[in-house]
């Protein structure tokens, strides 16, 4: 008789939804793809540049535990002009493996068994999962499509109970594209402080914003000190692969943070960190132009759905299309798992994240034009069949 | 510049065959709007021509391309102008430009051999009595042209579904 090797905790988190259906797509041969979560742009070459100079230079070893100096000056820096908020790079900034790492922390740092985490849905796949291995209570909170996929006080108001704890912002978001204006998140400020809420402000595609300024709730008076911002470098700056992301909030929490960081990580990829301070330094008109490009493929997007009658409303952010496919009576996983057999295009079901993600398909626009229009082209085709 | 003329010119600038209705989407503005500013532009010669970057090694057809450096005599008056335009209205030469530093004009030219681009040189660039000197670089390689890396291009390696 051999002992189970496994935790209940472990065995209890459900897998991933877009890893059951990876797998069906990379069987398939010559399929084409609309499920990436990541750039196609390489990173900008003077970033790679600085990296392999890094390594020239046998920078081989391990920073702080928080990260360089170097880097820790330019994020706040980058805050700074970017959010308007002001960061102690010595106490109050943390630099994570990703921004994932940083979501693990946060809820690690943060929550006594039984606190509940709320998570607005649609969102990314992680939230859920580190919440209960936090010892946390997952408390999910169904977004509208008629809301534009908005967090809004009513719904806020409602999932509050006396153990809450953590409300999650995930904007923009992935899967929907949605954004949150400053509009829209002042009196989702007002019901946090009325009720003693910490934030955990998931940021990571603040750079991809379509209609104006990113704003983050942690600019929005008496909010700085009660909000973790996380962000990092993978989707703004095309650096998925260097999984390099950073935590700012207040000094206590940030602390406990990177102790935990320091035992169960150590530091983040020196490369990775060097090349991040070329980054923030010198990439800006990178970043301008890819968000120009994203952009672009957005309204040709927004042009072809209009055009072949699928519902979605616009998004304003990340590079996510969220289009309805309720009018074809099918789940989404019916009429992805189709769509790949039929037409061989990959997105993913809306309901990778989240259940309210039902009737809906995330369709990335993180590719080439050419790209685009092909798998588009045998979107049309697809939905023009179902309609008979 | 106003916006949206400058995005067009960026457009154009790596992708002149893109169709004006297609532009028009993609900048978000409508398609009597692109043709308009696009036409004015044509006219003010903001957009002096459409031309295709074109691999000549690839597509088998052996050309020569050189650098001349030219050290010439400025004319009262007229300056370079004047000795730049009896260069570059050769056909030969695709492009001239005054340079700061150790010589005067930069030329660039095309010829089909090196004995051609050698024969232009002694029999037409030298001879101009303006001009003082000249050498020649002869392009052995082109690795990046028009802002275009000429290599084959790699197929994406992501993975086909990520969250």
């Amino acid at each position: 008789m051999t002992r189970n090797p496994l935790s209940k905790k472990a065995v209890s988190l459900a897998p991933s939804g877009i890893r059951k259906f990876f797998d069906i797509v990379s069987e398939m041969e010559d399929a084409i793809s609309l499920g990436v979560g990541e750039p196609d742009f390489d990173t900008p070459w003077r970033v790679r540049e600085e990296g392999i100079y890094s390594l020239e230079r046998g920078r081989t070893f391990y920073t702080s535990n928080a990260g360089l100096k170097e880097l820790k000056i330019e994020i706040s820096r980058y805050l700074e002009r970017t959010i308007h908020v002001t960061y102690n790079h010595a106490s109050e900034v943390l630099v994570t493996v990703g921004g994932s790492e940083a979501i693990d922390l946060a809820f690690r740092a943060m929550l006594d068994s039984g606190d509940e985490v709320l998570i607005p849905q649609p969102s990314y796949v992680s939230y859920l999962p580190c919440a209960v291995l936090a010892d946390g209570v997952p408390v999910t909170i169904p977004l509208k499509h008629e809301n534009a996929f908005r967090l809004t006080r009513e719904e806020l108001e409602a999932a509050i109970t006396p153990r809450t704890k953590i409300l999650v912002l995930p904007f923009p978001n992935n899967p929907t594209g949605s954004v949150m204006t400053k509009e829209d998140l002042e009196p989702i400020a007002e019901v946090v402080k009325e009720h003693d809420l910490y934030v955990v402000s998931d940021e990571i595609y603040s750079e991809l914003t379509y209609s104006g300024q990113h704003c983050s709730i942690a600019s929005l008076p008496g909010m700085r000190e009660r909000t973790l911002v996380i962000n990092g470098f993978s989707k703004g700056f095309a650096m998925t692969g260097w999984r390099l992301g950073y935590v700012c909030g207040p000094a206590p929490i940030v602390e406990q943070m990177t102790k935990i960081h320091q035992y169960a990580i150590m530091c983040a990829p020196t490369t990775s960190q060097y090349a991040a301070v070329e980054a923030l330094r010198n990439c800006g008109k990178d970043v301008e132009n890819m968000r120009e490009s994203y952009n672009q493929r957005r309204r040709f997007l927004m042009n072809e759905f209009r055009k072949m009658g699928l519902q979605c409303f616009e998004p304003f952010g990340a590079f996510y299309a969220f289009p309805s496919i309720q009018e074809f009576g099918m789940t989404s996983e019916e009429f992805a798992t189709r769509l790949l057999q039929e037409e061989k295009v990959a997105v993913v079901p809306g309901t990778a994240f989240g259940d309210c993600g039902e009737g809906f398909l995330r369709i990335s626009y993180a590719y080439s034009l050419e790209d685009l229009k092909e798998a588009i082209g045998r979107l049309e085709k697809f939905v023009r069949r179902l309609r008979g | 510049m106003d916006k949206i003329r400058k995005q067009i010119l960026l457009t154009l600038e790596t992708n002149s065959r893109i169709d004006l209705k297609e532009l028009a989407v993609l900048l978000g503005t409508d398609e009597v709007t692109i043709a308009n500013e696009v036409a004015a532009m044509e006219k003010e010669h903001i957009i002096c021509g459409y031309h295709t970057l074109i691999d000549w090694d690839k597509a088998g057809v052996e050309l020569v391309n050189a650098l001349i450096e030219v050290r010439v005599t400025p004319q009262r008056d007229q300056g370079f102008d004047k000795i730049a335009e009896r260069i570059y209205n050769y056909p030969e030469v695709s492009a001239t430009y005054l340079i700061s530093g150790g010589y005067d004009l930069l030329v660039t030219i095309e010829g089909r051999t090196l004995q051609e681009i050698s024969r232009f040189v002694s029999s037409k660039l030298s001879p101009i009595d303006e001009v003082v000197s000249t050498a020649t670089y002869f392009i052995l390689k082109k690795y990046k042209d028009h802002g275009t890396i000429l290599a084959n291009k790699t197929k994406g390696e992501r993975m086909l579904i990520t969250p």
